[in-house]
């Protein structure tokens, strides 16, 4: 079984590789939001889908990250694949520190404190104190990256790639901290804290960690996803962001590394769908598929999938 | 290298003289002998949902063109997306409609942030982004930006006019602001400062901001009427607009009450504010008020009202933006029929920059259209109104350039 899961994943990367040089740059941006999205996913899901924290303020961290990255490549002059890191650690900070307090609270009062973070954000990036870096309501516009050393492929497709490969870093990464010690604490926080903290587990410690990472995956997503639209601004980040988010680990699979992918599909490509078939209610029909979606796949489109296989797999097997 | 210049000269004047290529038909993608592809975004859905019938009444308005024949003997495909007011799927629905479905060019894609992240690509892939639908000054840049224009009476040249008005009727006036925080209510507090110049700074006693996704503004107007101001500068869009109107008569403040053009709409602005508390405003407006009992029998408000009723009855004839988005229609149907079978960007540009006191008679009278190369600001006057109780009365010159 293991085997099978590398070599799925060898094909899917080799396919994903490929991708963009068959379709067109329209659809390879679309395909790197897909990524962007992914990597944002795969954050929240370590705090709500393995932790058990619900978070409604996601967005927040995401504009951080996007503002980080914009910030530096407009007033500083950094290259934008070096904004990267300092995203992610700039949430990593300002997770673990909006963890400290929100440990305190749980369920549906943290749900409500993350509410507010969202919710704010937009205005926050509107304040005038820090318009001369944020440019205020006007944002920032930023320049595309170029492809290095002269590769004879469009800036599009280059951008692909490369966040192609920070997803593969970020999806290793995660899947080596979850797997694990670290993982199996998480998940023993989420199920029944009391009896983790008998075993030795120092939740407060990990429920802040978790915070803390889950906000620097999504803070690089937002630097990545602010380079590929090539602008940011506070209308950009409304708490509207922060909804889809959840809506984007809840369908895609709870508490799965794949999920995360599934998710970012599903986010980035129904919308359009809807709109397609509706211009007049494109959100209730999105609504149609998001209900059709929760009944006909309760484990998300990740558990589908995963019983889907363990099926095939089991009957070949005989 | 001048006497060079001489035998190329006299080749291009017998080309361009020669009749074969005057007929010539020239296409770049998106259009063709029988089809002009146009794209559009518009926000159908989210916090700015209200302005979606611009878009809507656009539509109404090409599928009237094309039931008549359309324009030049081609049908013109208006292909409209829902970009929910939110920059980063304007950048996709855009990169969407000139990538994949290969229109000619962009046309009156709504909002300033969304036109501002899309402004470089337009740029970079020299497709014309037309008419965009924002006041902000930015997009009468022809030098920078050759490949975007605006269209309305930007919100700064609007504010000087009052700042004049003001300067003129009430030179020792205290001046309250109401503005809402973003660029938009920035650039008119800009334009309104730099219009009243030296004298801004002691005239304006107080500056009070709201969030377009505040509740009310109910405070605010207080705080205002507490600085003791006998000026009130209103620079909000409708819903807002409507709620300040009507504070500001129940708390029986009674300042000389100036509101933007943005919300100077007797159907959705006064009327639910109250006709009677509304009595005074000053305002500015380029466009005829089809709820403004001077119009009821001008012939193109009746053909506007005509055009509702067939092609878009879900619509609100009194909503402005309707007439605003048939007006807006008609000057890009007058480009497209003065592009002739020249139909490739470069002449989209040329001829959308080359209009010439071109009017359409859903607009004040006196106000024009006038653009050229160096001037991508195609409608850049407005005039003075006051309300009556029943109707605005205009008064002054026409002003702007």
């Amino acid at each position: 079984m293991t085997r099978r899961v590398y070599i799925g994943v060898a094909v899917l990367l080799a396919i994903a590789c490929v991708l963009p040089f068959v379709v067109s740059n329209y659809r390879t941006f679309q395909l790197t939001l897909v990524l962007v999205y992914a990597i944002a996913l795969l954050g929240l899901n370590i705090l709500t889908g393995y932790n058990g924290q619900i978070s409604l303020g996601h967005g927040a961290f995401y504009a951080i990250g996007a503002y980080s990255a914009a910030v530096l490549m407009d007033r500083l002059g950094a290259p934008y694949w070096a904004t990267l890191p300092a995203a992610g650690a700039v949430c990593l900070v300002a997770g673990f520190l909006f963890g400290l307090p929100a440990l305190r609270l749980e369920g549906l009062y943290l749900a409500l404190a993350t509410f507010a973070l969202g919710v704010s954000m937009p205005q926050l990036l509107k304040y005038h104190h820090l318009e001369k870096w944020t440019g205020g309501v006007q944002g920032i516009v930023i320049a595309k990256p170029e492809p290095p050393f002269g590769l004879p492929i469009n800036p599009d497709q280059w951008l692909y790639l490369f966040t192609l490969a920070v997803a593969v870093v970020m999806f290793v990464l995660g899947w080596n901290l979850l797997r694990g010690r670290v993982g199996r604490a998480l998940i023993a926080i989420r199920d029944q804290h009391i009896a983790a903290e008998a075993m030795g587990i120092n939740s407060a410690l990990y429920k802040s960690l978790a915070f803390g990472v889950s906000a620097m995956y999504t803070g690089i997503a937002g630097a990545l996803g602010a380079i590929a639209v090539q602008y940011v601004a506070p209308d950009s980040f409304t708490i509207f962001l922060s909804l889809v988010f959840l809506v984007g680990i809840v369908v895609g699979g709870l508490a799965s590394i794949s999920g995360a992918l599934y998710g970012a599909l599903f986010i980035q490509f129904v919308p359009n769908v809807a709109d397609e078939i509706s211009k007049a209610a494109p959100w209730a029909i999105f609504g149609l598929f998001l209900i059709g979606f929760v009944y006909l796949m309760p484990a998300g489109v990740a558990g589908a999938v995963r019983m889907l296989l363990l099926r095939l797999w089991g009957k070949s097997a005989k | 290298m001048k006497r060079k210049l001489v035998p190329i000269a006299a080749l291009l004047a017998a080309a361009l003289a020669s009749p074969a290529t005057l007929a010539q038909k020239k296409y770049d993608p998106g259009a063709s002998d029988t089809e002009i592809r146009i794209g559009n975004t518009n926000p159908y859905s989210g916090p700015a949902s209200a302005y979606g019938t611009i878009g809507k009444s656009i539509t109404a308005y090409f599928k009237m063109v094309n039931d008549q024949g359309g324009i030049n003997g081609r049908k013109i495909n208006f292909i409209s997306y829902d970009d929910a007011y939110s920059p980063p799927k304007t950048v996709e629905m855009v990169r969407k409609l000139v990538e994949q479905d290969n229109v000619l060019f962009v046309f009156q894609t709504l909002g300033t942030p969304s036109n501002t992240a899309i402004h470089k690509y337009m740029n970079m892939k020299k497709v014309p982004q037309l008419h965009v639908a924002t006041g902000a000054s930015k997009w009468n840049d022809p030098k920078n930006f050759p490949w975007t224009m605006g269209w309305q009476p930007n919100y700064q040249t609007e504010a000087r006019i009052y700042a004049k008005h003001v300067l003129q009727t009430k030179p020792d006036a205290k001046i309250a602001v109401l503005f809402q925080n973003d660029d938009y209510g920035k650039d008119y507090l800009k334009g309104l400062k730099d219009g009243l110049g030296a004298k801004a700074a002691s005239m304006i006693v107080k500056e009070v901001s709201y969030e377009v996704s505040d509740p009310t503004v109910d405070s605010q107007i207080i705080q205002l009427q507490s600085s003791g101001a006998d000026v009130l500068f209103n620079i909000t869009t409708p819903k807002f607009a409507a709620q300040a109107i009507r504070k500001v008569h129940d708390i029986g403040w009674k300042p000389t009450h100036y509101i933007n053009n943005v919300s100077a709409n007797i159907g959705s602005v006064l009327t639910p504010a109250g006709l009677d508390k509304s009595v005074g405003l000053i305002s500015v407006a380029y466009l005829k008020d089809v709820a403004d009992k001077e119009w009821v029998k001008d012939r193109a408000v009746m053909e506007f009202a005509e055009f509702m009723k067939k092609y878009y009855p879900e619509g609100n004839l009194m909503d402005g933006s309707n007439i605003y988005g048939y007006t807006v229609a008609m000057t890009l149907h007058q480009v497209l029929r003065q592009a002739g079978n020249n139909l490739t960007r470069d002449n989209i540009m040329k001829q959308a920059a080359s209009m010439k006191n071109y009017r359409i008679d859903t607009m004040l009278p006196g106000i024009r259209i006038d653009t050229d190369q160096d001037d991508f600001a195609p409608i850049e006057s407005v005039q003075l109104m006051r309300f009556n109780g029943t109707q605005w009365d205009r008064f002054g010159e026409v002003m702007g350039k």
